[in-house]
């Protein structure tokens, strides 16, 4: 027999949570969190670090509280989250197939969908590192779960790549729990993650960082001993005897994170080749009507408050079209990435709306004293100023509707320097 | 007296301000760069004594896996290794809620050890 219910959020993270607690606050009563583990808040659970929340509760809370308190704020609300639980596919008419160890294998036909699968960390395999295959060549990610929610140190002895936000706030910690971090090697000219955490993770505790550097080499007998580092040309490519060697134990990974995007592919959802995340109009809508994405599914986020934010527009979105508010009239706008622009979201605009569109972005390259500028058909309709960019933090910028609904074309955002 | 100028990054959320603080001798003369009035403080403790949360890990007496715990509010940067040896030698008792305090005035900070964590088994 098929289940049937008005909403599906597929994830019980900061994003799908915020989504399932929206869409209830804007009247839909049918709602069903499928979640993978046997807990709900996601990767916060093993965030044991304070900065959470200082935006959605004006509170700096750990992301352990951050999730508890979320959770607590859906359970409280009577949402449904069923555990345990993986979601294995979604048919282009909206049926999620999905199992657990209780259940088996069982369908669910929805109304709507959320899409809040979060993201997946770049691998050793995937960054192509040559060397020994030893045991202590992790991720950050996996370090951080070791330790804080396994209770294990996996390594005493640590070189980190990538400087990316996960690698530094365990930087920090593996320093704070009794391990010795050497290095910092970021093949960037400038670091992937926020400037706060460069500050108070690595120089803090006078942990060295190499830019335009890579680990070329690893080497060890069953477990690993050493890695190789070189610095790069401007082409990322090793620059031959610039090599040295440091001794160590343990190479984390934090070398990025990509939306976890299997479930949208197989439903026919387009995906931006930018984000790799689905393509979403300014309601947060995919291509399939009644699907919406969210959160690190989306496009990878610094802040699990902007995650929050955006679960609950999409959730807020999700109730609008189970109402069945008849959607906005005329075509789409396609937006583009301009110069010093990757992966704006959203990729459509509609012509009609809420009074204003967010836009979000990474920054390709660190600007000073710079603006955001909006082109509509190659014309110039909204300038905002920056005192700083930079790409380990999104930008967020807002525009009124009205400037934009008029385009023939379409609309572009660039850096103005 | 000679006034000096000194680089900082506001910490207190992930804005990140970039912060300028204007020291002489031990005196903070002015802050700019701050979008907010807390970096403005930030910048006047920063110059002169960094305060830090710590957030770390506890045992639990009959437990394996730990739990998480952080200081009620910032404690002096200089003592985050003295604080971390005080948690790493205590074993907390079952069952601890988010805030139970765990450990009151570690290392004569006047900040508690609390817990961040809820472990009921």
């Amino acid at each position: 027999m098929m289940m049937k219910t008005d909403l599906v959020v597929i994830g019980g993270g900061s994003a799908g949570l915020s989504a399932a607690i929206e869409a209830r606050k804007n009247g839909v009563e049918d709602i069903v969190v499928l979640e993978r583990s046997p807990y709900l808040g996601g990767i916060l659970r093993q965030c044991i670090h304070n900065g959470f929340g200082v935006h959605k509760y004006k509170e700096d809370l750990t992301g352990v509280e951050f999730a508890k308190r979320i959770a607590d704020e859906a359970l409280a609300l009577g949402i449904r989250c069923i555990r345990n639980t993986f979601a294995l596919d979604i048919s282009p008419e909206k049926v999620v197939t999905a199992m657990n160890p209780e259940d088996g294998l069982f369908q669910i036909q929805a109304q709507a969908i959320v899409l809040a699968m979060g993201c997946r960390e770049r691998s050793r395999g995937a960054l192509m590192i040559p060397g020994t295959r030893c045991a202590g060549v992790i991720t950050a990610g996996t370090a951080q779960r070791y330790l804080n929610l396994e209770g294990y140190l996996p390594g005493k002895r640590v070189v980190i790549l990538g400087s990316g936000d996960i690698g530094l706030i365990m930087a920090r910690q593996f320093v704070i729990e009794g391990a010795k971090v050497e290095r910092v090697v970021e093949l960037m000219p400038y670091s992937s993650g926020l400037a706060r955490n460069i500050s108070q993770c690595l120089e803090d505790f006078d942990i060295p960082i190499s830019y335009n550097s890579t680990v070329v080499d690893i080497k060890g007998r069953g477990r690993v001993e050493s890695v190789t580092v070189a610095q790069v040309d401007a082409q990322r490519r090793p620059v031959p005897g610039t090599e040295f060697h440091i001794p160590c134990d343990t190479l984390l990974i934090s070398a990025g994170l990509i939306p976890e995007n299997e479930l949208t592919k197989a439903a026919g959802i387009a995906i931006s080749g930018t984000t790799k995340g689905a393509v979403v109009d300014d309601s947060l809508m995919t291509t399939l009507p009644g699907v919406f994405s969210c959160g690190n599914v989306l496009h990878v986020h610094d802040l699990v408050d902007h995650v929050s934010e955006e679960g609950a527009r999409a959730g807020a979105n999700a109730a609008r079209y189970l109402r069945q508010e008849p959607a906005p009239a005329g075509d789409q706008i396609a937006v583009e990435d301009g110069f010093g622009v990757n992966g704006a979201v959203p990729q459509l605009i509609r012509r009609e709306g809420p009074e204003t569109v967010q836009f979000m972005f990474r920054p390709r390259d660190k600007f000073r004293s710079c603006a955001v500028c909006i082109d509509r058909d190659g014309e110039c309709v909204k300038r905002v100023s920056k005192m700083v960019l930079a790409p380990g933090e999104m930008c967020t910028v807002s525009v009124e509707r009205s400037l934009l609904n008029t385009a023939r074309d379409k609309i572009a955002l660039r850096v103005e320097v | 007296m000679m006034s000096m100028e000194k680089e900082l990054i506001c910490i207190n959320c992930p804005m990140g301000c970039r912060l300028t603080a204007v020291v002489e001798g031990d005196r903070v003369i002015s802050v700019s760069g701050n979008v907010c009035p807390r970096g403005d403080s930030f910048a006047r403790q920063e110059a002169v004594d960094p305060l830090r949360v710590l957030t770390s890990l506890m045992r639990i007496e009959g437990r394996e896996k730990p739990f998480s715990v952080k200081t009620s509010g910032p404690i002096p940067k200089r003592l985050l290794f003295d604080c971390t040896r005080e948690i790493m030698a205590h074993k907390a008792k079952l069952p601890v809620h988010v805030g139970d305090v765990i450990l009151h005035d570690v290392c004569g900070t006047g900040r508690d050890i609390i817990s961040t964590q809820e472990v009921l088994t």
